[in-house]
């Protein structure tokens, strides 16, 4: 299938989802069946949409396609600009895939408002599709903002006992981290005279300003994707959101951290990037050891699993930053770019291994209405499909190999080795941690004898439910066995940024 | 330097000609209507004051008619200089037009539940926008402090114009004596400006202070003048440290009237902020330029903290208006073309957002209720979801979340504190607009998160108001994600 390239086609991947949306909210309360299949509709839609992206892309070719270019506000010299390229295109991908299975997930757990729920799913989902293919900064800005109202209110109006507080917490930390990065922006505009991100890149900046546009994209970006020490947001905020809003946070949202720091860190800031990896470095290491510790000790299930898409994000963290120092202080682009590639498909793997987590809690949920690990076990006897499926992603999860997991953080490993390998031995760490505490929880929550009776009164999973986690364990059976389509996707754009990582910005 | 034109010889020249009064058709206008209207009100049997409001509405419309029909591309000068038409001075007033015309409506209802649904009303808000035209149009000292009092008289009639209620009277007195007090200090800077460059001409005065020399009596003396119009400019705006009347004043107004207080002055006050600082006292801008910032800075700080503590909206709204006035600073810190059109845009997008803001509170209260307080937000969500929609886009609007105008006039605020080499002050803004975002957050919170205590939140069944109230907010999304003409227009209002 090749669509025609005149096509606008990323603009209909972000408005189909939120003029879906908006119409899905004229629906009212009493539709509510017709609202779940229009939703539905619309973001299956959108997902064959991105399916052109796949096919339309030339793969060798490093610079954005299916750019659409508008002027928006000149007198700002904002434009309305999109592109993508591999990298751009993976992402999207994983958010019309995964939209699709979060709406179908979402179908009976929401009995209140049901309309709105799934209207703000939908132009959360167009509002991150944007963020994945601006190319002008204040387009990325506002998108990025955006996005935080659609899900305030699906924590706040959706989510558990402290829904509020954990809603209001998410929604100020990134606030607070993304107000610096406005900051940045717009102190690049005063100086380039353009907010697009070409441009962005080939301006030369001095040291120390360097330094100061880093930590302010550094706020906006660690707190998104979560880096320690600014991650206590994601626990509450996963803890209380719906089970569909902790899917889209950790699939998607925390993607956009780490594209982020691909995006405006690495090209922009080069030299300060490379100057303070090693505080980048630090911190995901830490994420990566202590908070897999933290997460050993969880009583929650979803906390647990929360605690470790904060150590699994600081794979990706690493692979970038540990990029820096393989460039230009080894020479070797080839380990730098196996970082980059490295990091980039943990991030996509994590999209599909950390929705599936939380779908698969959200399951048990459903049923029992508790989250606590000591509420269950044995559910093999009552749920032996549902124990297979999560049994396989707890592996996955655990980086276990044939799997996704497994993947990125191999070649994030790999790449660690060459600069040094007690940094490769911290790392890998986490394979045995993120083993110790996924397998204890899956222990004790699957297998064992039948705790109580109401988990004796569990029924399997149905054939929705199957849909779900099947095609879930599908992207991740797929990416663990045979990479190689998206590490090809990615190639070109991360040989190109391996070059500009390379080249100092220093005039 | 003794003055070459003493006050006797300018009003010699003063010689009226038709093309003076044709510049300012749109002032003679509406001062005529107001009166007109005042009479027409008196033969108007209570059932059918209607008829004023409707009136009334008509006015601004034709206002706005005469206004577009010779809209300035470049200065036109009448009354010998001290009358200015620009483009600045009629994008405001076009501004001011919309913005009275929606309080108008908004309050109409407010009023006829209160029993004060009088002709007085009317009368005064026109004879208030006739002193902000002519602020925003001043070329002399003389016409901005005419302006200004024929705006502030009317605004304390209007704050006590509920008499039986102690609270409201409260606010006016407070209001009075402040305020006099303010305009006392802005005349008495006048008249030190006068003294040391023997003006009251805009033009002229910048002549002068541009030639004055640094360190001799009359330097000292226009350096002195300079505070007092700064520091009358702050109190009217309520900049901080010379805030605390203004809380009391929209807490203890009556709604209908805190809104109007709370929107069109503003443009009227940056008016006279930019006529005063920049065409006035310009080639001084070293000197005020970091008391502006520091103005600023202590509003943004005073402001957002204060109001983090506010359960009445009212009250809370009031401290958000100081913290805006800082970021509208912020504009005129820079004191450059970029500057002026920054805090340009920063007015106009605050008063939209201002007047929404009261008039969600409007739209919620009814005869013998007013919705003062977050609480009565609650469940709004329930009851009626669009208008919770509704008031969560003023809300974000106002904590400046994208794609909201709030969002756009807090970029270009930025933009000029950053371009005037103060990125302190930028970095302290930003920190302030996440404050700012937790309190608009409360209210968002109460509406979509919290259940009622009773039956929840019910609006007020006038259409008109509704209606009003929705055009209001989603024009807050349409020219968030249409800045560009309003953008342009501030821009081009400053030629480099």
């Amino acid at each position: 299938m090749t669509l025609p390239t005149n096509w606008p086609l990323l603009s209909l991947l972000i408005w189909l989802p939120i003029f879906g949306g908006a119409a899905c909210l004229f629906f009212g309360d009493q539709r509510a069946a017709l609202a779940r299949n229009f939703a539905l509709l619309v973001s299956i839609l959108t997902f064959v949409l991105s399916i052109g992206l796949f096919t339309g892309i030339d793969q060798s070719s490093a610079s954005m396609q299916f750019v659409e270019t508008h002027p928006w506000i000149p007198a700002f010299k904002i434009f309305y600009n999109l592109g993508a390229d591999g990298i751009s295109v993976a992402l999207i991908g994983l958010t019309t895939f995964v939209t699709v299975l979060v709406l179908l997930g979402a179908w009976n757990s929401i009995d209140r408002r049901v309309h709105q729920y799934f209207a703000s799913f939908l132009i959360l989902e167009g509002l991150m599709v944007g963020v994945f293919c601006a190319t002008d900064a204040m387009l990325f800005y506002v998108f990025f903002e955006a996005m935080l109202i659609p899900m305030f209110i699906i924590i706040g109006v959706w989510g558990g006992p402290r829904r509020v507080y954990a809603s209001v917490k998410f929604f100020l930390f990134t606030f607070l981290g993304s107000v610096f990065m406005l900051i940045g922006l717009i102190y690049l505009y005063l100086k380039g005279g353009s907010f697009q991100l070409a441009d962005l890149a080939a301006l030369p900046l001095e040291k120390t300003e360097q330094m100061w546009l880093f930590f302010g994209f550094l706020a906006a970006f660690a707190v998104k994707v979560p880096m320690f020490p600014v991650h206590t947001w994601l626990p509450d905020a996963h803890v209380e959101a719906p089970t569909a809003g902790s899917v889209v946070l950790a699939a998607i949202m925390l993607k956009i951290g780490g594209y982020g720091f691909l995006r405006f860190n690495l090209p922009i800031v080069p030299d300060a990037s490379h100057d303070w990896a090693w505080l980048v470095i630090a911190m995901s290491l830490i994420a990566v050891i202590y908070i897999g510790f933290v997460a050993l000790a969880q009583a929650d299930m979803k906390k647990l699993i929360a605690y470790s898409s904060i150590a699994h994000m600081g794979f990706v963290t690493l692979g970038t930053f540990i990029a820096f120092e393989l460039a230009r202080d080894f020479g070797n682009a080839d380990a730098a770019r196996l970082g980059l590639q490295g990091a980039m498909v943990q991030m996509i793997s994590h999209g599909f291994v950390s929705g599936a987590m939380f779908s698969c809690v959200g399951v048990l949920y459903d049923r029992m209405h508790s989250r606590m690990i000591a509420d269950y076990g044995g559910v093999v006897n009552t749920m032996p499909w549902f124990a297979a499926l999560f049994v396989f992603f707890a592996m996955a999860n655990a980086g276990l190999p044939g799997t996704s997991g497994f993947v990125g953080e191999f070649m994030v490993v790999l790449a660690a080795f060459q600069k040094s390998p007690l940094l490769a031995f911290g790392a890998a760490t986490t394979l045995v941690l993120g083993a110790a505490y996924t397998l204890w929880m899956v222990k004790r929550v699957v297998f064992g004898k039948v705790a109580n009776a109401h988990v004796a009164e569990l029924s399997d999973i149905n054939a929705r439910e199957a849909w779900v986690l099947a095609l879930f364990a599908l992207g991740v059976l797929a990416l663990g066995v045979y990479p190689k389509p998206l590490t090809d996707l990615m190639d070109a754009p991360i040989v190109q940024l391996v070059n500009q990582l390379g080249t100092s910005k220093l005039f | 330097m003794l003055p070459a034109a003493t006050l006797p010889a300018v009003i010699a020249q003063a010689v009226v000609t038709q093309a003076d009064l044709h510049t300012m058709v749109p002032e003679l206008f509406v001062c005529g209507a107001a009166f007109a209207l005042l009479m027409v009100d008196l033969f108007l049997a209570p059932a059918r004051r209607g008829l004023t409001h409707f009136l009334a509405l008509l006015i601004l419309v034709a206002a706005a008619v005469l206004t577009a029909r010779d809209f300035s591309t470049g200065e036109r000068l009448a009354f010998s200089g001290f009358f200015v038409r620009d483009i600045a001075a009629d994008v405001l007033k076009m501004a001011m037009y919309v913005v009275t015309g929606l309080i108008f409506v908004y309050a109409k209802p407010f009023l006829q539940d209160r029993n004060l649904f009088k002709g007085e009303f009317y009368a005064l808000v026109l004879f208030a926008l006739l002193g902000m035209m002519l602020m925003v149009s001043a070329g002399g000292l003389v016409t901005l402090y005419l302006g200004l009092e024929l705006l502030a008289l009317s605004c304390y009639g209007l704050v006590g114009m509920d008499r039986d209620n102690p609270v409201a009277s409260e606010a006016a007195m407070k209001y009075f004596i402040l305020g006099s007090m303010a305009s006392g200090l802005l005349l008495y800077g006048m008249s030190l400006i006068y003294g040391a460059t023997g003006s009251l001409q805009l033009a002229d005065i910048y002549a002068a202070a541009g030639s004055l020399p640094q360190g001799g009596n009359e330097g000292m003396l226009l350096t002195l003048g300079v505070v007092f119009l700064l520091v009358g400019v702050a109190f009217k705006f309520g900049a901080a440290p010379f805030h605390m009347w203004l809380p009391d004043v929209y807490q203890g107004a009556p709604t209908a009237i805190t809104a109007f207080l709370g929107s069109a002055p503003k443009l009227a006050y940056f008016g006279m902020a930019y006529r005063l600082l920049e065409a006035g006292v310009g080639p001084l801008d070293v000197e005020w330029r970091m008391m502006v910032a520091f103005l600023a800075a202590a509003s943004l700080v005073i402001g957002n903290l204060i109001a983090l503590a506010q359960t009445n909206l009212k009250r809370l709204l009031a401290y958000s208006t100081i913290s805006h006035v800082g970021f509208l600073f912020m504009g005129l810190a820079n004191a450059t073309p970029l500057g002026y059109g920054a805090a340009m845009f920063y007015a106009v997008s605050y008063s939209i957002m201002g007047a929404a803001a009261f008039a969600a509170i409007l739209v919620l209260s009814r005869k013998g209720f007013d919705a003062e307080n977050i609480a009565d937000f609650r469940g709004l969500w329930k009851t009626h979801p669009w208008y919770a929609l509704l008031v969560l886009m003023v809300m974000a609007s106002l904590a400046g979340i994208p794609p909201f105008l709030g969002f756009w006039s807090k970029l270009v605020v930025i933009q000029a504190a950053l371009d005037a080499g103060m990125g302190w002050l930028a970095i302290l803004s930003v920190v302030c607009a996440v404050l700012g975002a937790f309190y608009y957050l409360r209210v968002i919170r109460a509406m979509f998160f919290e259940e009622a205590d009773g039956d929840g939140a019910v609006i007020h069944p006038d259409s008109h108001v509704r209606a009003a109230f929705a055009i209001n907010a989603l024009a807050l999304l349409g020219l968030g994600i249409f800045a560009q003409p309003l953008m342009a227009w501030c821009q081009q209002a400053f030629p480099a």
